[in-house]
């Protein structure tokens, strides 16, 4: 049966979310991407809002479920925000959900409760390489069995938190095959770079990491000695990043909104030319298509339906567009004044350009 | 909760509905095309049958359910209608608005009518015949600009009728309303010009009222098997109860009558997005068929920039569909759990207008010479479609419709 309210559990969570990107993310935003980074303290109180802990059972030390929804209906509003926020409130999620979704027992009871039961922790995970086709099913950084253990080469980039970090998620190609491989910090052969400038984001430290010969027990390949899917991994992925491109496209509609209903332009408000109302018509008719394809991918995942890896894939595929077409226009809808950092769209129009391009910085 | 499955009866509905757009509507889609103002009888008459015995897709008045029946399962009635249409207009969307039953006059009846108006007009589709019912708004000088609307209706106090005078166009199934079938026109007039909205009524004209005529059926781009017609009417007179509605909103000089018929929208608005989705996904399917026929897979998973440049297409045109397609099941969603819709209806047909129109045009441009070829459905396709961004508000109307929705204005405030 169809259904499109949140149930009150989400929606308890989307209220808590809601009040501290509102309260406590937004007033430091620009800030945080101006060069101050955001506070520990802001990151631990988003963390504590429990948006991962909500995904993980009892027994792994969360108290629920895991949801790809709910986790979109949060994520959505976390990013509403602000992007990088939300990024590195979450980037633990980088390191815990891949093992919830594809590890084995072992490695779920041994890694997730001290994560998930504790405060934020730079848990991290590498999978973005950096070549222009970059493919998540097709890596250069690689992975070969020797005897009892694996050994990764390779270099990833746009690493959130690498300095400091604790334990890393690296992708790489096992025999062609893209696998994930639970790699402590300390291990020798691990170089961590330069913190990377980008377009957007730049409230979240990210590095570039180099794998040279790093060697690690067998036991540490995700899922086990048969390893696993890299289905769900990339499409929970897909999801966060299509989650965090509505959140972002919401506030700029918003804002563009706002701001065209006050601004006076020949005698009338500019919302009241249809040229500008048509703008946010479209803008708005956007968002919510690409928020319903996004909910349905993400039901499907929760309900194992077979289409759910396709239905995600064409939702980031959707949401990368939307947000860039949506940041767009709010910048186009204030002017002169949009293209000035005095106002936060063309932060979002850059941040929104980075959905298409971030896809492994955040996974729901 | 957020649910996306699909209602187990519609389920078990698209079956045979499937059935009937494979083997009633395909094998003569072209035939129909290519003989415009011809009458698809078997299909008319096959559709009739089996809606009278299943009651399926009929907007007539029920039997009153048992409350336990009720309980049982929440409200369906629009999306099993907007599954229906999607799937009759994936078979032919031009042969689906032939379909008989109330179409949009038995949905104005359904939305201002009163009981006994509803109990009066309504019963004629659960007869032996296939009956027909159409809407007259639009007339030569005015379309979406309804207020402009010159036909008038006048009271005349000896006979305690209402004359109405005007001349009516694109009036689907009006012929097949007027003279095939003992159905009905639902026309608006205006009972005072100088009122616009305020002066605008829906008079119930049925077949063989005198003074009203069909004079023109016209030859159109796309869905040539559905007849547009214009009508006529020359001191046509009807009883004074065919005037929608109850009298009091009648007599006091209103919008309100007007705007509760123009609710009307939100109900039909994502049925005709619906049958705009039936034609994108008629055509993407063809599409996928021929590509792998030619070996062409799509690589769903890859980075978009090591795509073909006809994979990109694919999946864009599968973004597309797919969350029109969400936009009308929520529209349909909320009208059938009696929640204020406006804004939802108007974006599933303002995206549905975009996305058939696209997906046409670009399945011809993909297809090559074949495309242009009347020896395959994509150039008929590209025609129909074009439609469903026109009638029942065009793509512009309903921006308007949406804008106004999210900026809060009132039509006065953004024209």
């Amino acid at each position: 049966m169809y259904a499109f309210e949140p149930s009150e559990e989400q929606q308890m969570l989307i209220d808590v979310v809601k009040r501290f990107a509102e309260n406590d993310v937004r007033p430091v935003a620009r800030d945080a991407e101006e060069g101050d980074d955001y506070s520990p303290d802001l990151i631990e109180k988003g963390w504590e809002l429990g948006v991962l802990q909500a995904s993980v059972p009892e027994e792994y030390g969360g108290f629920g479920d895991y949801s790809a929804l709910t986790g979109v209906l949060a994520m959505e509003e976390l990013a509403w925000g602000d992007m990088a926020a939300a990024m590195a409130v979450m980037t633990p999620s980088l390191f815990a959900l891949p093992i919830l979704l594809a590890g084995n027992e072992d490695q779920k009871q041994s890694y997730l409760p001290p994560l998930v039961e504790a405060e934020w922790q730079p848990y991290t995970a590498a999978l973005i390489e950096p070549h222009f086709d970059f493919d998540p099913g097709d890596l250069r950084t690689t992975a070969v069995q020797e005897g009892d253990t694996y050994v990764i080469n390779g270099e990833k980039i746009y690493v959130p938190f690498a300095e400091g970090a604790e334990a890393f998620i690296v992708y790489a190609s096992l025999d062609g095959q893209t696998q994930g491989f639970i790699v402590p910090a300390e291990l020798e052969g691990i170089t961590i770079g330069e913190r990377s400038k980008l377009l957007g984001i730049n409230a979240l430290p990210n590095y570039s990491v180099t794998f040279e010969g790093v060697r690690i027990p067998a036991g540490n390949r995700l899922g086990g000695p048969e390893g696993h899917d890299f289905a769900p991994v990339i499409t929970s992925a897909r999801l966060g990043m299509a989650a965090i491109g509505l959140g972002v496209a919401k506030a700029a509609f918003e804002y563009s909104r706002d701001y065209a209903k006050e601004r006076e332009v020949f005698g009338v408000k500019v919302a009241q030319k249809q040229a500008i109302a048509f703008m946010l018509a479209e803008m708005a008719t956007e968002i919510e298509a690409i928020r319903l394809l996004t909910w349905e991918a993400a039901w499907m995942v929760d309900n194992d339906h077979p289409e759910a890896f396709k239905q995600a894939y064409l939702a980031y595929t959707g949401a990368m567009d939307m947000a860039m077409m949506v940041t767009d226009r709010a910048v186009q809808i204030l002017g002169g004044h949009g293209y000035i950092r005095e106002y936060p769209v063309e932060m979002w129009m850059r941040n929104g350009r980075g959905i298409a391009n971030l896809l492994g910085m955040a996974m729901i | 909760m957020i649910d996306f499955s699909t209602p187990k009866p519609i389920e078990k509905q698209m079956v045979a509905l499937q059935t009937v757009a494979e083997n009633m509507m395909r094998p003569v889609s072209r035939y129909f095309d290519e003989h415009e103002h011809e009458v698809p009888w078997d299909y008319i008459n096959f559709m009739h049958m089996a809606m009278r015995q299943t009651g399926a897709g009929s907007l007539a008045p029920k039997e009153k359910k048992s409350s336990d029946e009720k309980k049982k399962y929440p409200p369906i009635g629009y999306q099993s209608l907007a599954f229906m249409l999607e799937m009759l207009s994936w078979g032919d969307v031009g042969m689906y608005l032939v379909t008989p039953g109330g179409g949009l006059g038995a949905a104005a009846v359904e939305a201002a009518g009163t009981p006994e108006q509803k109990a009066k007009f309504l019963a004629r589709f659960k007869g032996e015949k296939p009956t027909f019912a159409a809407m007259a708004m639009t007339e030569p000088h005015c379309g979406s600009d309804t207020s402009a609307i010159r036909t008038t209706a006048v009271l005349d106090p000896e006979t305690n009728e209402w004359v109405l005078n005007g001349e009516k166009i694109f009036v689907t199934a009006g012929h097949k309303a007027l003279e095939l079938s003992d159905g009905f026109v639902v026309v608006w007039a205006t009972i005072d010009p100088e009122a616009g909205h305020a002066g605008m009524r829906p008079f119930v004209v049925e077949a063989g009222t005198s003074g009203v005529k069909v004079t023109k059926l016209e030859h159109k781009m796309g869905i040539r098997v559905s007849d547009t017609a214009a009508i006529v009417l020359q001191d046509a007179r009807v009883p004074y109860d065919h005037i929608l509605g109850s009298p009091e909103v009648i007599k006091k000089k209103t919008t309100k009558g007007f705007k509760r018929a123009m609710a009307t929208f939100d109900a039909t608005r994502p049925l005709v997005a619906a049958t705009g989705v039936g034609v994108a996904r008629a055509t993407l399917e063809l599409l996928k068929e021929m590509l792998a026929q030619e070996g062409i897979e799509i690589r769903y998973g890859l980075p978009r920039n090591k795509l073909t440049a006809i994979e990109r297409e694919i999946i864009d045109m599968e973004v597309m569909l797919r969350s029109a397609w969400l936009l009308v099941i929520k529209a349909v969603w909320m009208a059938d759990n009696r929640k204020h819709n406006p804004l939802e209806a108007s974006m599933s047909k303002l995206r549905a207008g975009d996305v058939v129109t696209k997906i046409t045009q670009r399945a011809v441009e993909l297809m090559g010479p074949l495309g242009y070829s009347r020896q395959y459905f994509f150039e008929k396709w590209f025609r129909d479609a074009k439609i469903t961004d026109i009638y029942e508000g065009t793509g512009q109307i309903n921006r308007l419709v949406v804008a106004r929705n999210v900026l809060g204005y009132r039509g006065s405030q953004l024209r």
